[in-house]
Order: C-alpha cells, then structure tokens, then sequence
C-alpha cells in the first residue's frame, strides 16, 4: 500500500461515535446566583473527552471541575459542560528531586491531592480558602492562597500541562521552549483554551501538617494595613479578617492571622508521634432550608462581633491544624446554601498599593451600603505572574460575600468605577455580574488572550456562559482587533 | 447572559416602537446592552434607536411586518444574528374599533393575524431559538381583556385570550430547557395604543408596566397583572354569572 492511500486518522481520536442525547441539567457557581441548562458529559478518560469535543455542537464545551467558581465559569448554556471530576488519578510522584513534583489529572482535588503528599512529607504550594477544587480549576483560575506574598499564586508552581485542544489533539505545554504563549494563556484562561486533562506541579517540603500562628487584633481599618505592611514579610502566610458591618470608630476592626509551617521541634512530643496527620474534622452539610435574608443586620452584627471578640487580642506561635488555619469554612459542606435561594454574590478586588485610599474608600462604600458581609478577608499581593488574565498584582486585595439583594448592582457598580480608577481589577473566579466593557477595561492584557484563542480555537469550540458574558471568545469579541 | 444580579446583556423588541416595550428597554438600559429593535421602518423607530442610544445602549433596528408571515424567520434570523437574546419582548398589537371590529372582517382578520397568528408564529421560532440557546426570556404582553372577555371588545379581547393560552402552555414548554416564558396582563395602559380613549379605574402607565416586568423577571415569576390588585379583581369578575356579567358597566 502506498502512503498516499492510508486515511489521516490521528491515533489518539477514536472512530466516530453515536450521538447520545445527553439531558439539559441546570449548572451553577458556588453563588448559586445565575444556573443555566447545560449537557453534563461524564468524562471518565482522555477518549471521552475527544469525543464530547467531536459531538458538540456551535454552543460548544467546557470543562468543569467541583463548580467551586463563585459565577458562570464552568457551565455552558445550550452547549456542553466536561464534568472532569472523574478524571482524579495521581498519575506520578518524583519525590527525590528538587523540587519534588507530582503529575495529576485534572479532576484531582486539592483534598485528595493533600492527603496522598503529606505521607512523603510534601505539600501543595498553593491553596486557596477550600481544598474542593480541582487542580484543573485552580489552574484555570490561577487560584492563589495566604501565601501570595511570598509564594504567588498556583500557576507560578505549574511545570507543565496536558490539554486537548479545539482540533481534538493533546498538546503538551509548558513555561518556556516555545509554548509560553498558550501556557500562560491557560493559566487563569477559566478553561477557554481548551480542557486541562493533566498537569505537572511543583511541590514543597513540609516537616509537619501544622502551623505556627500568630493572631492580632486590630483596631480600625488603618491598624489592619499598618500592621500587614510592616509585618507580613516575616510569615509565609498572611491573612487579615475584617468586620464590615460595623460602622464609626471601630469601621474595619480586624483578626490578622499570620503564620508559617511548624517544624517538627516546634511540635509537642504529643503530636510528634504523628506529625504528618492530616486533621479534617466535618460538621456534616448544612441542609437545603434557609430561607433569603438569613443575613440581615442582627445575625451579620452579631457573627462579626463574636468572631472579633473570640480572637485573643495579641498572641503568638499558637499551633493549627491544616483546616484550623486554611479552611475553616471546609468543615461544613454546602455551606452557601445558608443565603437561601437568592443565592450570592462574592466581590473581589485588588488595587495597587499606592492606591491605599482607593482601598479604604471601597471598603466604607461596602460598610456603608447596608448591603451585609460576614466573610471579609483582606490581603497583601504578591508579584503577579506572566498570565495576560491571572488576578493577582503588587497591590492590597479585599473580598466580601453579598447576599444578593435589590441595589446590590449598584454598589457592585460603584465599586468596578473605583477599582478601574485605580488601575485595578476584579478576579474572575469570583466574578458573576462584570460587564464586557468594564472587564476590558480591568484587564488591558485581553487582546493577548484573545489573539491566543484565535490561534488554538478559531472557531470557538471552547465556550461558556462567563466567556459569553465578558465576550472572551472570538466570535462575539468586541472591539477586538 | 442575564447575571447575577438580574442586568441581561441583550433585548429583542418585537414591536420596536411600543411604549411599554421601550419603557422595558430604558429600564434595562445601561452602557453596553446590546437592543434589537424589529417593527416598522419609521421615523418612530429611528427616534427610539437613537433614545436608546443616548443611553448607552448598542442598538440595531431590524425590519418587522406582523402581517407578513414570509418575513418572520428572517426577522428572527436578523435579531439572533448579534449572539443570544436574554429577553425578548413580545409587545405589538392593534386594539381597533371594538365595535366596527365584530362588523368588518377585514378588520377582524387584522386583529386577529397581528394580535395572535403572528405572535404565535414568532414565538415558535422566539422558542426554537431559545431552547437552543437554553436560557433567557421570552415576556408576551397579554391583556386582562383576554381573561374574561367582554361585549365592549370582544374582538381585541379573544385575540388576547388565545396569545395568553399560548404563551402560558410556550413557558410549560420551554421549561425543561432552561427557557422562561412571562404573560403580563395590563389593565387599561395610558399610551398611544389608547390615546383618546376615557380612562377607567386602575389604569396604569407604561413605565407602571414596565416596572412589573422587571420585578417579575427579577423573581422568575411567570404571569403577572398590572397593577397587581387587578388579579384579585379579574379573579372575581371570571366567576360572575353570565346574566349578571352583562348588565356590568364594563
């Protein structure tokens, strides 16, 4: 047989398979605030993947992971959304070398992915305020944690990436040696270059599971930053709580909790025994029975003034635990249904640091708005990575969870007019309500990122309802060169 | 895409030129949402693009002739043709002279292809489109003329009854798929429709209406009267004896 007469069959696509209808499922963020019907397609193998790519039709697929993104990343109305979740092998460990790395599939989850390193004595490097992400996810957030400052954010720590592409091949990629521009554009891409199958991450050492930490209150808003920007340096991680509901004297009273990871001498003898333990106790899950307004002026008065006044005052190298000092929240599950049916929205901005009084304006806009916040978390960034969509830069972040309510839309609106003002930006893992020209204007890298997707996907394979919204896509980008 | 909030991202106005559809339009309106506007081309139509305009808004006008069938899909083709509609808003219609409208069947046949045939075609391929989509609004302005149909108008009133008995059976339809279908149902609207028209008891604006519509949308509700305590009076009037329903001043 001559060459010319064997048929181009890429050896990694299988034959063409039947259609099998998949039903319309309503698909959410972590907000529960704006679901759309989505095909939810099982994928349980890279072949699965190739072929819901081949079945899609021009609504297109994304791909999702634990649906831990606050608005509409990961679902795609009318289309298809790649359930990954089942994608969760540990596919290889070098533990020797320096760093120790691990390779994964995308549907691993943080948890998982802790659980299995603590035994060597490894550690993820980045975790963001839950463990039920995938590493998929927080790559495609380029999701970051308390150690920013020092440490980036989950991307930095990435060594390469396994993704199939719009034309159904996989391509490897990685930080340097030619396919920089896709890597970076998939770090922190929400998905939209195509579906992360694999990944090869960078991991740390760690002695123990356990954490030295020191807890300060801080008076007022000016106390709070005063003190992270003279101290944060000294910790690895660094994160401040702060009570917005509380207006006047004590506007932005504050918990800075900062710590680094204790060291087996630091340990008791007590917990020497088992200094790797991975302690994550479980509350249970809170029931489908709260109704909207759950929040209001008492039960947010008096969250925050408890959680203000359980903090002790000055204190230092307490030992936590892994869920004591990152995820508090981890012990309950589906803890979001507590804004009821309404659902929520979470804001997250970040301005530079010498927009301090921008920052401080935001935060009275908030206090004063009479919209209530229990959750409020400030923080100090880091450098940011070369990601033209990444969230994190140089600069003082703040993060508040809104239960959504009438004017809520125009206190968010307010805030983008002064976080832009700023040069600053909003994250979009969090983002549900950002407008396409608001968002243009938070992050001028865009046209990078959609001069990428134009290369690895002309015609739009990849699509989702954030990607509709924000016009990432190249078919409804406007304005785009 | 509608967000989190409730702002919806595009608007189709079939009926470009209604005051209620454009009192819905200036209540959404904001920089960068994108408004098709099918009716007539007319100088009426210019004006509320270029309204609209003023206030942010992208604006593309489409051409819409209710009585012509052949043109729908084109129309329908040309609104969806800038990406998905989050809500589209079904507002035309001919009121006419109730009492020439029962005596002249050119007439009635007018009101009756521009009131209900075309609303029903439209919305077969508005739900085509939708369900492919799967998600967004389809709103249909109704009428309690419609509810319980009178002497006075019986005409204007049993085109309404068919367009709300369709569009409510459309949302039951549409529902699995992720589409929402809303039927309003005004009372007395004071707008060009009624211009020299006696007002009666509970009449309302159209921005009234077009209020309503943003708070049902806001709610997912599905059918809603304007003003609201209009439901508790049609809910009474559906159930007075025919005999005695005639002798009503209505």
């Amino acid at each position: 047989m001559s060459d010319e007469a064997v048929p181009a069959i890429k050896p990694s696509l299988p034959e063409e398979q039947p259609m099998i209808p998949q039903p319309l499922v309503e698909l959410h963020g972590w907000g529960r605030a704006s679901g759309t019907m989505s095909h939810l397609a099982q994928i349980d193998s890279v072949a699965d993947a190739v072929s819901a790519l081949r079945r899609s039709d021009n609504r297109g697929v994304v791909p999702r992971g634990l649906g831990r993104s606050y608005g509409d990343a990961a679902q795609n109305a009318g289309g298809t959304a790649l359930d990954l979740t089942k994608m969760n092998r540990i596919l290889s460990l070098n533990a020797s070398s320096e760093p120790a790395t691990v390779t994964v599939q995308a549907g691993v989850s943080l948890d998982l992915l802790m659980r299995a390193l603590l035994p060597f004595g490894l550690w993820v490097p980045v975790l963001p305020g839950t463990r039920q992400v995938t590493v998929g996810g927080a790559i495609a957030a380029d999701v970051h944690g308390k150690n920013h400052h020092t440490q980036g954010s989950f991307g930095n720590h990435v060594r390469s990436l396994d993704l199939l592409m719009a034309d159904g091949e996989v391509r490897t990629v990685t930080p340097d040696g030619g396919t920089e521009a896709l890597f970076w554009a998939t770090i922190g891409g929400m998905g939209l270059t195509g579906a992360i199958l694999s990944a090869t991450v960078a991991l740390q050492r760690a002695e123990t599971a356990y954490f030295t930490v020191d807890t300060h209150r801080a008076t007022d808003i000016d106390d709070l930053m005063q003190q992270m920007s003279v101290g944060d340096e000294n910790y690895t991680y660094s994160v401040g709580w702060f009570d917005a509901v509380t207006k006047g004297r004590h506007m932005g009273r504050a918990v800075l909790t900062r710590g680094n990871k204790a060291s087996l001498a630091e340990l008791p003898l007590k917990l020497r025994r088992d200094p790797l333990k991975f302690v994550a106790p479980s509350l249970g899950t809170l029931p489908e029975i709260f109704p909207n307004r759950m929040i209001n002026k008492a039960t947010a008065k008096a969250f925050s003034t408890a959680w203000y006044l359980k903090a002790p005052k000055h204190r230092t190298g307490e030992l936590q635990n892994i869920t004591q000092f990152f995820h508090p929240l981890d012990m309950v599950a589906e803890w979001n249904r507590v804004y009821g049916p309404n659902g929520f929205l979470q804001y997250q901005f970040v301005v530079p640091f010498q927009e301090a009084e921008v920052f401080q304006r935001c935060l009275e806009m908030i206090v004063n708005s009479g919209h209530l916040s229990c959750l409020n978390v400030l923080k100090r960034f880091g450098p940011g990575n070369p990601s033209p969509l990444s969230f994190p830069m140089p600069g003082w972040t703040l993060t508040v969870d809104l239960p959504i309510e009438e004017g809520l839309d125009k206190l968010c609106d307010a805030l983008d007019t002064e976080v832009v003002g700023a040069g600053g930006r909003v994250y979009l893992a969090k983002d549900s309500r950002l407008s396409a020209a608001t968002f243009r204007q938070m992050y001028p890298r865009l046209d990078e990122f959609l001069a990428v997707r134009r290369e690895v996907d002309p015609t739009g394979m990849f699509n989702s309802d954030i990607d509709r919204r924000l016009e990432l896509s190249n078919r409804t980008s406007g304005g785009a060169a | 895409m509608i967000n989190a909030v409730g702002a919806p991202q595009s608007l189709l106005l079939l009926g470009g030129t209604s005051d209620i559809a454009l009192a819905i339009a200036r209540r959404y309106a904001r920089s960068g949402l994108r408004v098709v506007l099918a009716a007539r081309p007319s100088d009426r139509r210019t004006a509320a693009a270029s309204d609209l305009a003023s206030l942010g808004c992208n604006v593309t006008e489409v051409d819409l002739d209710a009585r012509d069938h052949e043109s729908h899909a084109a129309t329908i083709e040309q609104a969806f043709a800038g990406g998905d509609i989050d809500i589209a808003v079904i507002a035309f219609g001919l009121l006419g002279d109730p009492e020439r409208a029962w005596r002249d069947p050119d007439l009635a046949l007018e009101l009756a292809e521009v009131n209900y045939t075309a609303p029903v075609h439209l919305g077969v391929l508005l739900g085509q489109r939708m369900q492919a989509q799967a998600h967004g609004w389809i709103v249909a302005l109704s009428s309690v003329a419609g509810e319980r149909v009178r002497r006075s108008n019986f005409v204007y009133g049993s085109t309404k009854a068919g367009l709300d008995g369709f569009f409510l059976g459309l949302g039951e339809a549409l529902r699995d798929y992720g589409v929402r279908v809303l039927v309003v149902r005004p009372g007395f609207v004071k707008s060009k429709m009624t211009t020299g028209l006696d007002e009666v008891p509970l009449s309302v604006t159209p921005d009234q209406v077009a209020d309503a519509v943003v708070d049902a949308i806001k709610a997912k509700r599905e059918l809603v009267w304007v003003p609201g305590p209009l439901r508790v009076v049609m809910s009474g009037l559906r159930h007075v004896p025919r005999p005695l329903f005639r002798k009503l001043p209505l």
